[in-house]
C-alpha cells in the first residue's frame, strides 16, 4: 500500500471513529448543572467528539480492550459481599466521605469539616463561585491530553455527576477518606475529584471500595510548592466490575506526591497516572500491587514528565497473576531538556502462578537532558524454587512458604507507602488475599 | 539416629547416577565427618536427605530415628528433626530474618502438635543466641541473607540451627568462604549444640574445620560411595597426603 493510500485509510478510520463516537453520545444528556461546571462539561463534550472514544486499534489501548469501559451499555456485575474481613481503613481515624453507586451519601458520611481543609460536593458546586476549583476542573486533565490522548478522562470530565472538591490550606489532623460502596448490579458511576494543596500544605487521601458495576474516576491534583499529598487506594474485591481511573497530578517546587494502589480482582480495571514535575526538587512516587485470579484484566498506565531540574520519580508495580489472569504495564518517564539531575526509577514485575497468566509490559524512557539517572526494569517469572526449598527445609509447609514469598514479592510496592500504619493495613489485606488464593 | 542404607540416587533430568550405594549410620551424640574430592556426591547426599527436588532415589533408605525420611516432604523432615546448614544460604528479599525464623519455629511446633512460642519468649531466645554468634539486631531485621557477607550467611545458618533445635544436623561445607575467625565463631556455635541426643554430619573439604569441631568418625567419600571410615586421624591423613593414596589403597 502506498504512503498516500495508508494516510487515506488512517483518515477514513478516524472519521469512522468520530462518527461512532457521535452516534454513541447522540442521545446523551449531560448531568444537570449550571455556571462554570456546565461550561466545563460542554467544553469536554466538544473535545471528546473531536478526538473520539478509544478503540482497541489505538496504540495506547493495544493491550486492554476499551469497549467495556466506553460502551453505551454497562455490563452487569454482581455485588461481591465481603464477610471475611472488615472494610479497608476501618481502623484508621479519618474524615469519611461515602459514595454509593457513585452518589454522595451525606448520612453515611462525616460532617464535611476539618481544620486546614475546605470540602465541597461537585454535584452542587456549579452555581457557587469556587474560584480555585473552577480553574482546575478539567484543566489538568486537558493538559494530560498531550502527548497522548486520553479520551476516557475527557468523557469523565463531561459526564461526572458527583465528586469532591478539596482545598488544603494547612495540615489536617487526619486523612480524608473516600469510601465507595455499591448496591446496584448495573450502576455506571462517573466521579470527578479536584484537590488543591496550597504551598506547604499536607494531606493524606484514602480511597477504598468497589465503586459501581462500572466506574470512571478522574482525580485532578494541583500540589503547590512545598506541599505533600499522600494517596493510598484499595480498589475492593468485586470480581465482575469494570472501571477506569485517571490520576492527574501537577507538582510545584519541592512538593511531594506519593500514590499507592492495591487492586484485587475485577473484570477490566485500568489505572492511569499522569504526573508532571514542574518545579525544582519535586518528588513523585506511584506504586501498585495488583492481584488477580482467573478472569482478571488489570492495566497500569503511567506517564511521568520531568519538566524541572533536580526531581525524583519512582514507579513500582507488582502483579500476582493466577490461573489466566492478565496484567498490563505501560509506564513512561519523559525527561525534558531542562530537567537536569533527574533521578528516575521504574520497575514492573509480575509473578505468574499457573500456566496461562500473562504480563504485558511496555516500559519507556524518553530523555532530552544529558545529566540524568534513569533506570528501569521489567520481569515476569515464577516463584524461585531455591527460595521455596530453603523455607520448606526450615519447616514451613509449602503453601505457607509460597504465601510468604508472594508477600515478599509485593513488599517493594507496599514499602512506597510513607505511613507505617497504612502500610500495615495494606499488608494485612494482601496477606488475606494471598491466603485465599493459594497457588 | 540417622541410618542410611544402600542409597542410590540419580539426577531426575538426566541419566546420571550420583550416589551408588551409600551406607552410613550416625549415632545420637556423635559427630561424623564426610570428606572427599569434588564431585564425589557429598552435597548431593545432604540435599537428598533434606528433600530437595531434582533427584531421584532409585534404591535404598534413609531413616531418622526409624522413620523413613525419603517418604517425607522437606517440611515434614524438618519437623521430624532434620536440619541442613546450606553451603549457599539462599537470599530472600522482602522477608525479614526475624519473621522468617519465627514462622519457621512456629511451623515446626505446630507440625509436632506443640503450642506456638510467644513473641516474648521468642525474642528472648533469639537475642541470647544471636549474641553468642555475634549477630547484631540490625542483621536480624534485614531480609534473609540479603546483603550478608559469606561469614554472616554461615552464622545465620547456625543461628537457625540453634533456634530450631534439630536432632540431626547436616553441615554442608559450612567452612567454605570463611576466614579463620569466622570459622572459629561458627565452630563454637556448633560445639555449643553438641549434646547426647543430637547427631551431626559435617561435610567438608578440609581438615581445618575438624580442628574446631572434633569428629568421632571420619568417612571418605568417592564416586558416590563411602570408601573408607576411621577415627579423626583419617582426616589428618587426607590433609597430609591428599586423597590419591586412599583411593589407590581402596582400589588395590
Amino acid at each position: 500500500m502506498s504512503a498516500q493510500a495508508r494516510a487515506g485509510t488512517r483518515a477514513a478510520r478516524f472519521q469512522a471513529k468520530l462518527a461512532a463516537t457521535e452516534a454513541q453520545l447522540a442521545g446523551l444528556e449531560l448531568p444537570a448543572s449550571s455556571g462554570w461546571l456546565r461550561r466545563a462539561r460542554e467544553n469536554a463534550l466538544l473535545r471528546l467528539k473531536a478526538m473520539g472514544l478509544p478503540e482497541k486499534r489505538d496504540e495506547y489501548w493495544r493491550y486492554t480492550d476499551p469497549a467495556r469501559l466506553s460502551g453505551a451499555t454497562v455490563t452487569p456485575a454482581k455485588v461481591f459481599q465481603i464477610t471475611d474481613e472488615s472494610a479497608v481503613f476501618d481502623g484508621i481515624d479519618r474524615l469519611k466521605l461515602v459514595f454509593v453507586d457513585g452518589v454522595f451519601d451525606a448520612q453515611a458520611s462525616d460532617v464535611l469539616a476539618l481544620e486546614g481543609i475546605e470540602i465541597s460536593r461537585l454535584a452542587d458546586a456549579g452555581q457557587r463561585d469556587i474560584h480555585w476549583a473552577q480553574d482546575l476542573y478539567g484543566a489538568i486533565e486537558t493538559e494530560g491530553q498531550s502527548p497522548v490522548a486520553r479520551p476516557m478522562a475527557v468523557r469523565n470530565t463531561a459526564l461526572a455527576s458527583d465528586g469532591v472538591l478539596i482545598r488544603v490550606t494547612g495540615k489536617p489532623s487526619k486523612p480524608v477518606s473516600i469510601v465507595y460502596r455499591r448496591k446496584s448490579e448495573t450502576a455506571d458511576a462517573v466521579l470527578h475529584h479536584v484537590i488543591r494543596l496550597e504551598p506547604g500544605a499536607e494531606m493524606t487521601l484514602l480511597e477504598n471500595g468497589p465503586v459501581a458495576a462500572r466506574f470512571s474516576i478522574d482525580l485532578e491534583a494541583c500540589i503547590a510548592d512545598g506541599a505533600t499529598l499522600h494517596h493510598v487506594r484499595a480498589q475492593g474485591r468485586d470480581h465482575e466490575r469494570s472501571g477506569i481511573t485517571h490520576l492527574f497530578a501537577r507538582l510545584g517546587e519541592k512538593s511531594v506526591f506519593k500514590s499507592f494502589t492495591m487492586s484485587a480482582n475485577g473484570a477490566v480495571l485500568r489505572n492511569e497516572a499522569v504526573i508532571w514535575l514542574n518545579g525544582k526538587g519535586g518528588s513523585a512516587h506511584v506504586a501498585g500491587a495488583a492481584m488477580g485470579d482467573g478472569a482478571f484484566h488489570h492495566d497500569d498506565t503511567v506517564f511521568i514528565t520531568h519538566a524541572a531540574p533536580d526531581c525524583e520519580s519512582r514507579q513500582v508495580f507488582k502483579k500476582v497473576l493466577h490461573n489466566g489472569a492478565v496484567s498490563v504495564f505501560q509506564g513512561k518517564i519523559l525527561v525534558k531538556q531542562i530537567a537536569q539531575l533527574t533521578d528516575g526509577y521504574q520497575i514492573s514485575q509480575a509473578l505468574l502462578l499457573g500456566d496461562n497468566s500473562q504480563f504485558l509490559a511496555k516500559p519507556e524512557l524518553e530523555i532530552y537532558a544529558d545529566d540524568v539517572k534513569c533506570s528501569h526494569g521489567s520481569t515476569s517469572g515464577e516463584l524461585d524454587p531455591d527460595q521455596l526449598f530453603y523455607l520448606r527445609s526450615r519447616g514451613m509447609p509449602e503453601a505457607e512458604a509460597q504465601g510468604l514469598l508472594v508477600l515478599a514479592f509485593l513488599a517493594e510496592a507496599v514499602d512506597e507507602i510513607a505511613s507505617e500504619e497504612l502500610a500495615e493495613e495494606i499488608r494485612v489485606r494482601l496477606a488475606g488475599w494471598v491466603n485465599r488464593h493459594k497457588a | 539416629m540417622l541410618e542410611i542404607k544402600n542409597l542410590h540416587v540419580k539426577l531426575e533430568e538426566e541419566d546420571k547416577a550420583i550416589l551408588k550405594g551409600v551406607d552410613l549410620t550416625v549415632e545420637a551424640g556423635k559427630v561424623h565427618a564426610i570428606m572427599g574430592p569434588n564431585g564425589s556426591g557429598k552435597s548431593t547426599l545432604a540435599y537428598v536427605l533434606a528433600g530437595r527436588e531434582g533427584y531421584e532415589v532409585t534404591d535404598g533408605s534413609a531413616k531418622l530415628e526409624g522413620a523413613e525420611l525419603l517418604d517425607m516432604e522437606p517440611e515434614e523432615r524438618a519437623a521430624a528433626g532434620m536440619f541442613l546448614a546450606f553451603q549457599y544460604p539462599v537470599e530472600i528479599p522482602g522477608v525479614g530474618n526475624m519473621t522468617f525464623l519465627r514462622t519457621a519455629v512456629n511451623a515446626q511446633r505446630k507440625a509436632r502438635g506443640e503450642d506456638e512460642m510467644s513473641s516474648g519468649d521468642f525474642l528472648k531466645a533469639i537475642r541470647a543466641k544471636a549474641k553468642d554468634l555475634k549477630i547484631d539486631a540490625e542483621m536480624l531485621k534485614r531480609p534473609v541473607n540479603v546483603g550478608f557477607s559469606g561469614g554472616e550467611k554461615k552464622r545465620n545458618e547456625i543461628l537457625q540451627m540453634a533456634m530450631l533445635e534439630p536432632r540431626m544436623c547436616i553441615l554442608d561445607e559450612t567452612d567454605s568462604g570463611l576466614d579463620v575467625d569466622a570459622m572459629k565463631l561458627v565452630a563454637d556455635g556448633v560445639n555449643a549444640l553438641r549434646s547426647t541426643g543430637r547427631g551431626f554430619l559435617v561435610i567438608t573439604h578440609y581438615q581445618r574445620l575438624l580442628d574446631h569441631i572434633k569428629p568421632d568418625v571420619v568417612h571418605i567419600m568417592s564416586e558416590g560411595r563411602i570408601i573408607k571410615s576411621g577415627g579423626p586421624e583419617l582426616a589428618l591423613e587426607v590433609e597430609q597426603n591428599g586423597y590419591a593414596d586412599i583411593l589407590a589403597e581402596v582400589q588395590a
